[in-house]
């Protein structure tokens, strides 16, 4: 008698949607088993890290601010996904969306106006899309894979960032401290919500991923991505060009994790520092397969995400444990998330063992 | 003779620093020529240096250390080999999920061990071939991983080109069916290759973290898993290509040290980006030539692949 997993005729449309659930069902065990193990009260720890933290409207607030870069990461991703484009730099992008929008407000710092927040809007865009250029171009071009080029300019982009906060752009009056001055009040983004950090990129999130999702389901360009993706023989037949999508989904995937860190530097921020991101860009690719590659679904996996980051910051607040359980959570998640896509396609079925027959 | 101590000197201190490189980069090969692309080196390095430094600071011997890197890494691996083997997950996303939890997992662990320090790896030098100039220094003076890095290399290149298990290895990564069609174990076989895999990862990560610079820091292995990733591209799935590649960069890497210290102001970020821009120009030069890359790379590489009967 042995397990074995036997293909479905059709993939489970039930299993389909309720996988990622299942998934996070195991996490949540999980966590039980990972806290015990520590010697906490798993019921405590569990409230601790997923609700006690949005309890109240600032935390919920909070949620949504965490969320909102996950979120536009996350929506670029998935487009570039579906088109099995593998940008896994988005860190990178977003780091150089900060940049280049940040430094505008530097370099008009003293002498700004209304017109300030929109350019470095645009700005923060178009410095994430050209560092997501890059490797679409390399790829394009020169067949190297984008996987690898991506990710070695995000730690270029890193480095970067170190260099000018440390140098070039230091504060005058900084004492030192490896931070740029802070911005004017016209190089930020509005607060929403009186009490709480709640700024206008949220409110931009919220609007990519909506673009996003009518840009795969009810556009030409975003069908090409899927059949590029799901077959590229088909593509070919039809004369889909897959160079055409690894832009698409480099300068999509770019161009949003650039507003992403031009959002954190122009909202919660107000500076640039060394450290613009704790892993927004790569905890997005999670983000993306949580939410089935789908904008909508993404929605919800940032939110889950983003309350993992805020679990973190409870559960060292509170029991004071190591904030890098919320790793452990995104990535134990992530595994269960690609473990239970086996049975949408697949059943397990109990097989008694038949002696082989030679052949 | 000062000039030539410092040059033997910028040679030692480069296969050092492509010694972890050359490590992860055969254990990948290997994997990669069983028709399995793991991405989660870098978590697998990170768990493998995490473990390997405390089993150290525990036990106080090395031995122990590397091999609980060693374990800590097939670990992973095996993690990694129940979902892409036997569930059939993607590969890509599998990997990177690998890199995310191994990245929190050492963090979470190694959280009492940062700053802790400890006495590392000594030196073994080889009796009397040691003591011949320049030449003793800079093949017979080394730690002892760096000869077991050598040795494996040979043995890497001997089993995939010279040993019948070498070759059904790299039968089953051109193609999974036409292997599992003769009787062979298709899944059995990459399971191997893949906790190889696993085991060299966490070497590499005891290298950096008993060895290169004797302590645990977060994220201490700076993208270098990615880098040996990389590698094997460069190497063509070619072992002793790998050695080359793996000291081209360790060279690199200690060549943008040498620059700062001879006093050339160029900020220190600036200079480590030197690394990771050569991996890009690297990767672009050998891969212009898509024929070549085809040719070379395992055909079946990143396929699941599921039996019927």
């Amino acid at each position: 008698m042995q397990l074995r997993l036997e293909p479905r005729a059709m993939p489970s449309k039930w299993l389909r949607y309720s996988s990622p659930l299942i998934a996070l069902a195991l996490t949540l065990v999980f966590g039980v088993i990972l806290f015990s193990a520590l010697g906490q009260n798993p019921a405590v720890a569990l409230y601790t890290f997923f609700i006690r933290p949005i309890g109240t409207l600032y935390g919920l607030s909070e949620l949504c601010i965490k969320a909102a870069p996950l979120l536009l990461c996350a929506v670029g991703l998935a487009i570039g996904f579906r088109g099995n484009v593998w940008n896994i730099g988005a860190e990178g992008q977003l780091t150089m969306g900060a940049i280049c929008g940040g430094g505008l407000a530097l370099a008009f710092y003293g002498d700004e106006g209304p017109w300030l927040l929109p350019l470095m809007i645009v700005g923060g865009g178009l410095g994430g899309m050209a560092w997501g250029a890059i490797p679409a171009f390399l790829k394009t071009r020169f067949n190297a894979n984008e996987i690898l080029t991506s990710l070695m300019l995000t730690y270029v982009a890193i480095q970067v960032l170190g260099y000018l906060v440390h140098g070039p752009w230091r504060d005058p009056e900084g004492f030192n401290f490896p931070e740029t001055r802070l911005f004017g009040e016209d190089a930020l983004l509005p607060v929403l919500i009186e009490g709480t950090r709640f700024h206008f990129g949220v409110v931009l999130a919220v609007l990519a991923a909506m673009i996003g999702w009518v840009f795969v389901t009810r556009t030409f360009a975003g069908f090409q991505i899927k059949v590029v993706g799901q077959a590229m023989a088909a593509a070919n037949y039809a004369g889909y060009s897959g160079n055409r999508v690894v832009w698409t989904g480099f300068l999509i995937g770019g161009g949003l994790a650039g507003l992403a860190g031009l959002g954190e530097v122009a909202g919660p921020m107000g500076q640039l520092n060394p450290t613009i991101s704790p892993g927004y860009g790569f905890a997005a690719i999670i983000v993306a397969f949580l939410g089935r590659l789908h904008p909508a679904g993404v929605l919800l996996a940032s939110l889950l995400m983003a309350l993992m980051y805020l679990g973190g910051e409870s559960l060292q607040m509170n029991l004071n444990l190591p904030l890098a359980i919320t790793g452990v959570f995104q990535g134990t998640l992530l595994f269960f998330v690609l473990a239970s896509d086996v049975f949408i396609r697949f059943r397990v079925k109990l097989v008694h063992n038949v002696p082989r027959t030679a052949p | 003779m000062a000039e030539i101590d410092t040059i033997v000197a910028i040679l030692v201190a480069t296969m050092r620093a492509g010694t972890p490189l050359l490590f992860a980069a055969l254990g990948e090969l290997i994997t990669e020529k069983a028709g399995v692309l793991n991405l989660g080196i870098e978590g697998m390095m990170l768990v493998g240096a995490v473990a390997g430094f405390i089993a150290m600071v525990l036990t106080g011997s090395p031995l122990i250390g590397v091999l609980a890197a060693m374990a800590a890494g097939m670990a992973m691996s095996g993690l990694f080999g129940f979902l892409t083997l036997t569930l059939m997950a993607n590969q890509v996303a599998t990997g990177l999920a690998l890199t995310i939890f191994g990245v929190g997992l050492s963090a979470f662990v190694g959280l009492g061990y940062i700053g802790n320090p400890i006495q590392g790896l000594p030196g073994l030098a080889i009796p009397v071939l040691g003591d011949i100039p320049v030449l003793g220094s800079l093949l017979f003076n080394h730690d002892p991983l760096v000869y077991v890095s050598l040795v494996l290399l040979a043995a890497v290149t001997w089993f995939l080109y010279r040993s019948r298990a070498g070759l059904i290895l790299r039968a089953v990564g051109e193609s999974h069916e036409a292997a599992h069609a003769i009787g062979y174990s298709v899944l059995k076989i990459r399971y191997l290759a893949v906790l190889f895999g696993g085991a060299t990862s966490g070497i590499a990560g005891a290298y950096l973290s008993l060895v290169y610079t004797p302590q645990w820091a977060e994220n201490m292995t700076a993208g270098r898993g990615w880098i040996a990733l990389a590698l094997v591209v460069f190497a063509t799935w070619r072992p002793a290509r790998v050695l080359l590649g793996a000291y081209l960069f360790g060279g690199i890497t200690i060549m943008g040290l040498h620059v700062q210290a001879a006093g050339f102001a160029i900020s220190s970020h600036l200079v480590a980006t030197l690394p990771y821009l050569a991996t890009v120009l690297v990767l672009v030069l050998i891969s212009r030539d898509a024929t070549r890359i085809k040719l070379n790379a395992p055909a079946a590489l990143g396929k699941p692949f599921h039996s019927s009967g």
